[in-house]
């Protein structure tokens, strides 16, 4: 469980980048973190490990403030995959970066092992095990950080921007995998501008602007609300502007699910026939 | 880091950020002709304050003074390296004159820093590149080192990024011996320089998409001209060094120790 307390961030060039921000993630939640660039999200979310302490407010992480605990230690909970893989990747194979935070996290030589195997059967990856990472495209290079991390089984997985660079397939995957690790019972927290996405996932969704929370709640309201999304510079998903032009002939306007959609026209077409 | 910091350009408008980068430079030059002409404790007082004015003048004291923070630390190995030499040579006496000797020479190491500091801060690396290219060095290498210029900020930032990634990671930076401390940071310069040279190679790319190089000679949207200011300078310049070398010549510098 995350707990945020009148949060104050500023960075030490000067720039306030969070502004008395308050939040509870509980454990098993799927929070999507939204906003316009530099909103303050990724400075946010930076604190849930402890790369970032708190100028002022409080960060309790399952009880402890992050302020008396090292980044490694809050890390081994909290998986962080970074925006651009790029600024991680440095070992030869991709099976050593795996192994990199295993390592350091001290597992043995033997859970190493399965743990890689594990990891890269879970995203597909299995055929690059021993692959230079420089070698690999773009959206594999980010599969491989996101491997990197899910190694060590955190309870929580924090993912700034991860559907960037990714064809449509590869989000859907993501998709499915964050599912999957819901029913696990671990907590999801995403970084992302991606509007789409969110609308497919149907999460809590976590509205921020300069520095401050202007929203917060279930991405069905949140995401079909207009004048709320306008503040954060976010256009409504594109489910939803549909729905919101066909409001006039009743049908409801806080639809952002492609199979939901698919129920309600067809029922309102039955109506229709009749 | 805090000497970077000193030399790091921020855009303001200033009498004397609107200078000639070419004009500040000869007098920087000056500066550091002058300092080293005198191993004397006053007149390198004197070089000292010299560039005070310049600095109130275009508003950065902040930035300044961090810089002479950032230098303090070689000021005081300096000066505890010219004592100790200075004791051990003179048979193991410490003198008043050899005290001051070694903060004269401390000093001058001083003024040499201020005053580039000065400089840096108050010029554009833009105004840096047109300077370079007007005093007729190939455009070739005058870009290539505005662009080094430029890009060390981007490079701190991202450095800083890779760091928290690797934290993340569970990387601890200060754990260990020596040697493995120094291994502890290959996680981040290896992303570093390969996301350096991605860049660089990307920069290529674009550049020549722009038609770098296309034609042997390029025209500048701006062009630096000297103004009054710009001879104000010179003048203080000339008349600095004028005096110098006089007072070098034919006026016998006095020590404080003397009149103690």
């Amino acid at each position: 469980m995350i707990e945020v307390e009148e949060l104050y961030f500023t960075y030490p060039n000067g720039v306030e980048a969070l502004k008395g921000v308050s939040l509870v993630i509980k454990n098993g939640e799927f929070v999507a973190i939204m906003g316009q660039n530099g909103a303050g999200k990724t400075t946010l979310v930076k604190h849930f490990n402890g790369l970032l302490k708190p100028s002022k407010g409080t960060v309790r992480v399952d009880g402890v403030e992050t302020t008396k605990t090292s980044v490694a230690t809050l890390s081994r909970n909290a998986g962080f995959v970074f925006q651009n893989p790029d600024h991680q990747l440095f070992s030869e194979t991709v099976e050593e970066e795996i192994a990199f935070a295993l390592k350091n996290f001290g597992f043995e030589a033997d859970v190493i092992e399965k743990r890689i195997t594990w990891a890269l059967n879970l995203l597909g990856l299995a055929q690059y095990r021993k692959t230079s990472p420089f070698l690999l495209s773009g959206g594999e290079r980010k599969r491989v950080a996101l491997a990197s991390v899910l190694a060590w089984n955190p309870t929580m997985l924090i993912l700034d921007e991860p559907t960037i660079g990714q064809d449509h397939q590869q989000k859907e995957k993501l998709r499915q995998f964050i599912v999957q690790m819901q029913t696990q019972g671990k907590t999801v927290v995403i970084v992302t501008h991606d509007v789409e996405f969110v609308a497919e996932c149907n999460p809590r969704v976590v509205l921020m602007r300069e520095g401050t929370i202007v929203a917060d709640g279930e991405g069905r309201e949140i995401l079909t609300t207009p004048e709320v999304l306008a503040q954060s510079s976010i256009v409504l998903p594109q489910i939803a502007q549909v729905f919101m032009k066909l409001t006039p002939l009743g049908l409801p306007k806080n639809v952002i699910d492609v199979y939901d959609a698919k129920e309600i026209v067809l029922k309102a077409l039955e109506k229709r026939r009749k | 880091m805090s000497v970077f910091d000193g030399l790091k350009f921020r855009r303001v408008y200033s009498p004397i950020h609107n200078l000639d980068p070419r004009m500040k430079f000869v007098y920087v030059c000056a500066v550091f002709v002058a300092a080293i002409l005198f191993g004397e404790i006053i007149p390198l007082i004197a070089l000292f304050l010299m560039p005070i004015p310049f600095v109130f003048l275009a508003g950065v004291q902040k930035e300044w003074l961090r810089s002479l923070r950032g230098a303090a630390f070689l000021a005081v190995f300096i000066f505890l390296v010219n004592i100790a030499s200075n004791f051990f040579t003179s048979g193991y006496v410490l003198t008043a004159v050899a005290v001051e000797t070694s903060a004269a020479m401390t000093l001058r190491f001083v003024v040499l820093v201020e005053s580039f500091s000065v400089f840096f801060l108050t010029t554009s690396p833009d105004h840096l590149g047109l300077a370079l290219e007007q005093t007729r060095v190939p455009y070739e290498f005058a870009f290539a080192f505005t662009t080094a210029v430029r890009f060390v900020p981007v490079l701190a930032e991202e450095a800083q990024t890779i760091m928290d990634a690797q934290k993340a990671r569970g990387l601890e930076l200060e754990k260990g011996g020596f040697l493995k401390r120094i291994r502890n940071y290959v996680p981040v310069l290896i992303p570093l320089i390969v996301s350096a040279i991605r860049r660089s190679l990307e920069l290529a790319e674009a550049m020549e998409s722009r038609a770098w190089g296309a034609t042997k000679k390029r025209t500048n949207l701006y062009a630096l001209k000297l103004h009054r200011g710009d001879f104000a300078l010179l003048a203080i310049t000339i008349g600095l060094l004028a005096v110098a070398i006089y007072v070098r010549l034919y006026v016998p510098v006095p020590t404080i120790s003397q009149f103690l």
